[in-house]
């Protein structure tokens, strides 16, 4: 039976159909669903969110040592925070499958830089399987696991935006329990404990599997060569396979299924078969260095391929037919259209927080969420962004370097997902090293920015079970962080006052928002008093000042008039009553008292 | 009509929250059913609301790309104005298009920084013709009872161009993919924007 599945869904499947019963992620887009998809179909699989990457690889790998097929899941900048399990992984190697998961995301549609994969395989020297669509997806999965305990070794199944997020059709199979049986067996702590000793027995077996894996790959059936015109050959992967296939499908292929280590034997046969060969590969030139290091001439590749972004069937047509290529005339400039970033929601309690920031001229070290959008206009009130954790880190480190002067400027915000994923480490190391700074958790409630995923804070489990809710007073007072503040974002002038006594505070601050859950969550609503406000046209003079907390739901109506009370005015403010949620914020922010309760 | 022997391409387009991914879960749901090979691509993400959301759908005998060549699209379903016109560039000339009355204002907007369009039932007119319908989706969804309809109310409309598909396809399909207790509203709102082209 044939079914349509995203690619994240597809790998879900896969998982499943090969027998895993153990499987662990943290959520990041694009591959947040893979997990989600186990957790609400395939029971027979224990699914968790882990605090981080680092910890899901680890989950995955001690289910993995004693016998277990697992999966670990995660987003490409995920990779490198569970970096530090994953490269010593290659050494140890597993006894049940192990393939981990890395969702890139070229053309950066939702992360904070774009870095390709690809490198992960060839530098922990394990192999790499990239599927191209939904149904490659299943079966690149699948294999990976054969694989995987073939050789002793994690698998990286990479996939990338257009794939993971893509649907196409997939045909479904029965589920085939892992027949490797469960058990520890303590004899074999030489192949775990990585101690140098040890580790250099293991380094043999590393590269000896390496050679094996090469002369695999040469018969591997998801390498596939294609020959049709013989004046030219593609060598690709993945979704860069389909795009060319698109645009060129009289040429032809080695479409490799496995790119790393690579298929020896195939590409010097596909060399003899073919006159000129193109390499068409997203971001890096990760295939073209390699086949070039093997002493072949590659015709085309990132001489004409760009090198950055996301390709589509267009720019591999228009790249690779050069000054030949036609395009079709624009009917409009994309320029003169206004852009339609992203925004916090109407209601959003991130949104009054930040405006708070904004009036105190605070310099904010942030993070990645929803929250980072405070960086767009109007609020600008966001200044740095680099990885979950990074502000609290970064702000610890700035007053150092400041000394006295830093005092009253600087805070750190973060996430209550990212504050559990890696805040807790940096916030240590602040009251530890007798720091200064001051820390805000934006607790919503739930990973709000990936789609609503249960994280230790939320007190329930992937799936909805209720478990133990992290204390965050509790948990920095652990830590030893003496000032501890409760705030509700909502109420401003409080916020304020707050987070400018703890700003000058000479010692380690911790401020918690409370009562205060992202207004796309159903579970926790938070009761605002009226459902909708409005403006008082009769009052409202035009001052703008509501529009500088950037709610989606306020817009500028232009038009010359004057309040009842004779003040001219240039235009008023409108409220969308199908977009407010009732906040509050606004009226908050009006000196006039232009804003009121109720819909018009 | 399909023509049987290529892909045919279509686009949607929105704003995140109008359902424009749901919409075009349907139509895939369709098409496979029917027995075409589909692919579908969408983005999404960065924050749950107020976004611009695409979806390339394509089906024909094989499909290879998930993604649809710039220029190429036979079929643009939009859900909001500018979001419709962003991709006027992408339709071929012969293309048809469906487009929801509705403007959803960006942020610079808003902050009285930008303009949005002016005339883009106009701009459609003047490239392509009679080939344009513009529709009020969520005023017909409103009198349905729900607003939130509107994506399927559009979806309606579209179907028009897939005579050799049968309503009932389209309402199994629908039913497929909607809860039951939706499945009411979202009917009414597929024959509802069925009788308007």
């Amino acid at each position: 039976m044939k079914e349509i599945m995203q690619g994240n869904s597809a790998i879900a499947r896969g998982a499943w159909e090969a027998g895993v019963t153990v499987a662990a992620a943290y959520p990041g887009t694009p591959s947040s669903e893979i997990l989600k998809e186990i957790a609400d179909n395939y029971p027979e699989i224990y699914a968790e969110w882990a605090p981080n990457e680092k910890v899901s690889v680890e989950v995955a790998s001690g289910a993995a040592i004693a016998g277990a097929r697992c999966m670990a899941s995660m987003k490409h900048v995920g990779m490198n925070v569970a970096a530090d399990p994953f490269m010593t992984l290659a050494y140890t190697g597993i006894k049940g499958g192990f393939v981990i998961v890395i969702a890139d995301d070229p053309n950066v549609h939702s992360s904070q830089n774009e870095q390709d994969s690809r490198n992960w395989a060839r530098f922990a020297k394990v192999p790499m399987l990239e599927p191209g669509d939904a149904q490659e997806c299943k079966d690149f999965t699948k294999i990976g696991y054969e694989i995987s305990e073939k050789f002793d070794t994690p698998v990286i199944l990479r996939t990338e935006t257009r794939v993971a997020h893509s649907d196409s059709p997939v045909e479904l199979e029965n589920r085939v329990e892992s027949k490797i049986p469960l058990g520890l067996d303590p004899k074999q702590a030489p192949k775990y404990v990585m101690v140098p000793f040890n580790v250099r027995e293991r380094r043999k077996v590393v590269e000896d599997r390496m050679e094996k894996l090469s002369a695999y790959a040469d018969e591997f059936k998801y390498n596939v060569m294609e020959i049709n015109d013989p004046n030219i050959g593609v060598i690709t992967s993945g979704v860069s396979y389909l795009y060319t296939k698109d645009v060129f499908p009289n040429y032809s292929y080695l479409k490799l299924g496995m790119v790393w280590p690579l298929p020896k034997k195939m590409i010097a046969d596909f060399y003899k078969k073919v006159k000129k060969v193109i390499i068409v590969e997203e971001l890096d030139p990760f295939l073209e260095t390699e086949i070039k290091a093997l002493g072949y001439k590659v015709w085309h590749g990132k001489d004409v391929i760009p090198n950055m972004y996301e390709l589509d069937p267009m720019i591999v047509e228009k790249s690779l037919l050069g000054k030949k290529y036609k395009a079709s005339k624009p009917r409009i400039a994309a320029g003169d259209l206004p852009r339609r970033p992203p925004n916090m929601c109407a209601g959003c309690s991130h949104r009054p927080m930040f405006y708070a920031l904004k009036k105190l001229g605070a310099f904010v070290f942030g993070d990645i969420g929803c929250y980072t959008l405070a960086t767009a206009p109007p609020l600008q009130a966001l200044h740095t962004t680099v990885c979950m954790g990074a502000g609290v880190g970064e702000a610890h480190g700035a007053i150092k370097a400041m000394g006295k002067e830093g005092l009253g400027k600087i805070v750190a915000v973060l996430g209550d997902s990212t504050f559990l994923h890696s805040g807790v480490t940096p916030l240590m190391d602040v009251v530890y090293n007798k720091g200064a700074s001051t820390t805000i958790v934006l607790d919503n409630r739930i990973t709000g920015m990936t789609g609503h995923q249960e994280h230790p804070g939320t007190g329930f489990t992937v799936r909805q079970e209720p478990t133990n809710m992290i204390d965050y007073e509790t948990l920095g007072k652990a830590v030893g962080v003496k000032h501890i503040r409760k705030i509700d974002p909502y109420n401003i002038k409080e916020t304020m006052k707050v987070v400018k006594e703890e700003m000058d505070r000479d010692a380690p601050s911790l401020i918690l928002c409370v009562d205060s859950p992202c207004v796309m969550l159903k579970r926790e609503k938070r009761k605002f008093q009226a459902a909708t406000y409005t403006i008082d046209t009769d009052k409202c003079r035009g001052c703008k000042v509501c529009l500088d907390i950037g709610c989606p739901a306020i817009s500028w109506q232009e038009g010359a008039g004057a309040t009842v009370d004779g003040h001219k005015r240039k235009g008023t403010v409108f409220i969308n009553k199908d977009q407010c949620a009732g906040c509050e914020v606004c009226a908050q922010v009006c000196k006039f008292e232009a804003i009121v309760p109720g819909a018009k | 009509m399909i023509d049987n022997n290529k892909v045919t391409n279509i686009f949607l387009s929105g704003v995140g929250g109008q359902g424009t991914i749901l919409a075009s879960n349907i139509l895939a749901e369709v098409f496979l059913k029917a027995g075409y090979d589909v692919k579908k691509s969408e983005v999404h993400g960065m924050a749950q609301r107020g976004g611009d959301v695409t979806t390339h759908f394509r089906f024909g005998k094989k499909v290879y790309s998930p993604l649809i060549k710039y220029g190429d699209v036979d079929f643009l379903l939009s859900f909001e104005l500018l979001e419709a016109l962003r991709y006027i560039n992408w339709v071929k000339p012969e293309g048809k298009i469906v487009i929801n009355k509705q403007e959803i204002l960006p942020s610079g907007v808003n902050l009285g920084v930008a303009k949005y369009p002016q005339d883009v039932e106009k701009s459609f007119k003047k490239y392509f013709k009679d080939n344009v319908w513009v529709l009020n989706g969520q005023e017909m969804a409103r009198k349905l009872g729900n607003i939130q309809a509107a994506n399927v109310v559009l979806l309606g409309a579209f179907s028009n161009f897939f005579p050799e598909m049968k309503e009932e396809q389209f309402i199994d399909a629908i039913k497929t993919l909607l809860a039951p207790k939706l499945h009411d509203l979202n009917v009414k709102a597929f024959y509802e924007g069925r009788k308007t082209i």
